[in-house]
């Protein structure tokens, strides 16, 4: 399991990925899913759209390295494999930052502790530029306000509120929290008719 | 105050507000298969933990399985290795586990209802995103992801916000030759592939009404097309008929009780809705999509759209499209040339596509050059196939008669497109690559549609090509 601690600020350079609804069936082909793990799995990111675009910004050196995924609509829709944001996170992504996300992908990127920051398409589409045109840009992306600077240009995004305040303080794997004060749990799951007989 | 489904089944559930704000909420039902699973038993172990419900735990195997034998073990070693390691996992933790071969065995979403497992009011997990199918009984069903799963597994419990609900009206009667997958198609169309993000879609009106629970699947199973992570149904007579003496439905004094609780659950007259949709049944056509997401469909007798008919945001999305799909603005889906037809899938793999497809392909031959494959859903939907004599009617027509699992709708197991095949489907995504070929391409339709192409060996109108046959 990934460490668990406070994620405030993530600081790196980014990776433009244009085109909206891309789907985690492009980000982590279904092929790949046949393992009982998730090591590996980053060399396979987006492999058959890198198969016929050798311009493909995940095989684009200029890069390499790089850790905030910068997106557009609807990122990540699909499929419920968490073997997609597994695979950005093991190939060193520590956030995203797009125009909106699929919900079940967000999630699943929150439980590995990867933000998805939101933002309009005229910021993300600038941020997107300047990363294109300058690939040494440093960017950087503050959980609690949203704020994310990269050279000259500062956007103002957002992070679902929740999952913010998860980030922020470092609960944002909530398994102990669920295991916590299980007698709760218990309480609710003995007074639904459909666990008691009706 | 009058409250919706989504809302009773919310507040039923919730144990308590986490510190992080999210509300934790129990799960009623754990549905597991063997491809989210096997990390998440590992996380499992590592941490010495046990499953906290293991009686609400049910597995399968169905993305990967085989679909030419049960036989074990299987000639894919992968196959057979992830099925191994799910076996392993279920003895260990205590879950009961349907493996192929089993009478019981069969897509998770398809064999949850058929045994009566998923019931109204339920809160309902699964790592899988079309876990929405479960909502044409009332349920609130949550596709989720493995690091998820291994929270259910270790507390039966998630860490979720709440949804806002979108009730979606469909009034009005269906044509003849148009199925509950057109009205899915048609709503994704119309409210876009991600306009249901952060909402549960309520389903209604009198065209979902008159709905079998089958069809309610249907449409349920593709909310999440729509970006809805849930989709529901409210509970009523047919959905208490459809339970009834199932295996795990309750029986005898406990049913009629059970009846009042689920009734309880529907949501109430003059519940508020974050938003209302009201769609026409009647002008919807049978819908096939030309694109690269369960959005990007048209109407039959309609042509594929051009630059000048969709939103600016979407023209390079329709470029994109076109330039795989290898397809005109302009020019209609009618008459486009399939290589594969695909009958099955968690979205139509139940009795009822069987034998609507079958009725078409009586008596008939599938074109030489289409290679046709159906896959039941589960085995008891291949049984109840098999004793009405549906798999001499596909296997007379040419068509392959094949076990039960995900198969071709998204290739993890041997059934894939090859190259740049046209597949006519009756799945539910077209996406790039989705059917194991990179550069393969899918047109989603219903499985009389699909029946239709087969026969046809093109995109045809079952209404005009089919008339008096289709339903």
């Amino acid at each position: 399991m990934m460490d668990s601690g406070p994620i405030v600020v993530v600081t790196g350079r980014g990776l433009p990925l244009c085109g909206d609804d891309v789907d985690t069936d492009r980000i982590m082909p279904a092929r790949f899913l046949r393992a009982t793990s998730f090591e590996g799995l980053e060399a396979h990111l987006f492999e058959d759209d890198r198969a016929t675009d050798a311009r493909h910004p995940f095989s684009d050196p200029r890069f390499r390295g790089a850790t905030l995924l910068l997106v557009n609509r609807n990122f990540g829709c699909g499929s419920s494999r968490e073997h997609a944001p597994q695979g950005l996170a093991r190939a060193g992504i520590l956030a995203l930052v797009g125009e909106s996300f699929s919900e079940i992908f967000q999630g699943n990127a929150a439980m590995l502790g990867l933000p998805c920051f939101v933002a309009d398409h005229d910021g993300v589409a600038r941020l997107q530029r300047l990363v294109e045109e300058a690939p040494d840009t440093v960017v950087t992306a503050q959980v609690g306000s949203g704020a994310i600077t990269a050279g000259p240009l500062r956007i103002d995004a957002t992070i679902a509120p929740a999952l913010r305040s998860g980030f922020v303080s470092g609960q944002w794997n909530p398994t102990a929290m669920l295991l916590d004060r299980f007698e709760e749990v218990r309480r609710v799951s003995g007074a639904l008719p459909y666990l008691t007989g009706f | 105050m009058p409250q919706t489904l989504f809302q009773k089944v919310w507040n039923a559930h919730a144990v308590r507000r986490l510190a992080s704000g999210q509300a934790q909420l129990f799960i009623g039902l754990h549905l597991v298969h063997e491809v989210t699973s096997p990390q998440a038993f590992d996380m499992l172990r590592q941490l010495g933990w046990r499953v906290a419900y293991p009686e609400r735990t049910f597995a399968t195997v169905d993305h990967i399985a085989p679909t030419d034998a049960t036989r074990r073990p299987f000639h894919d070693v992968m196959a057979e290795e992830m099925t191994s390691a799910l076996e392993r996992n279920c003895r260990e933790f205590g879950i009961q586990l349907w493996a192929p071969g089993s009478r019981e065995h069969g897509i998770v979403h398809i064999i949850g209802p058929e045994l009566g497992l998923t019931q109204p009011g339920m809160t309902i997990a699964c790592g899988d995103s079309h876990t929405s199918t479960h909502g044409a009984l009332g349920s609130v069903a949550f596709g989720i992801g493995t690091s998820q799963v291994r929270d259910v597994l270790a507390s039966q419990c998630l860490a979720l916000d709440p949804l806002k609900v979108r009730r979606i009206e469909v009034n009005g009667g269906l044509r003849a030759g148009v199925y509950a997958k057109d009205v899915i198609l048609t709503i994704i169309r119309r409210l876009g592939v991600q306009g249901g993000v952060g909402y549960a879609y309520e389903y209604a009106g009198s065209a979902i009404d008159r709905m079998t629970v089958e069809e309610r699947m249907t449409v349920c199973n593709m909310s999440i097309e729509g970006g809805a992570r849930a989709g529901y149904v409210n509970p009523d007579d047919t959905t208490f008929a459809y339970l009834r003496g199932r295996r795990f439905a309750p029986s005898g004094a406990a049913f009629d009780r059970a009846v009042g609780w689920w009734r309880s659950m529907a949501s109430d007259p003059g519940a508020s809705y974050d938003e209302q949709v009201n769609i026409d049944a009647a002008v919807i056509e049978p819908t096939v999509t030309w694109g690269l997401n369960p959005g990007q469909s048209v109407g039959i007798s309609e042509a594929i759209p051009g630059p000048a008919d969709v939103a600016p945001a979407e023209r390079d999305a329709l470029d994109e499209a076109l330039a795989f799909m290898g397809f005109r603005s302009g020019s209609r889906m009618q008459g486009t040339r399939i290589d594969v037809a695909f009958i099955g899938s968690c979205t139509n793999g139940r009795l009822s596509d069987l034998e609507e497809a079958a009725r078409l392909v009586r008596g008939r031959r599938i074109a030489p050059h289409v290679r046709g494959l159906v896959v039941p859903g589960s085995q008891a939907v291949r049984r109840d196939a098999e004793a009405r004599g549906l798999h001499d009617v596909f296997q007379s027509a040419g068509f392959e008669w094949r076990e039960a699992g995900c198969s071709m709708c998204l290739g993890m197991n041997a059934d894939r497109l090859e190259g740049r095949q046209i597949c006519a489907s009756s799945s539910n995504r077209n996406f790039k690559g989705r059917m194991g070929s990179p550069a393969g391409r899918t047109l989603l339709m219903s499985p009389a549609m699909v029946a239709a192409a087969a026969i046809a060996g093109e995109v045809v109108d079952v209404r005009t090509e089919f008339e008096g046959v289709i339903s």
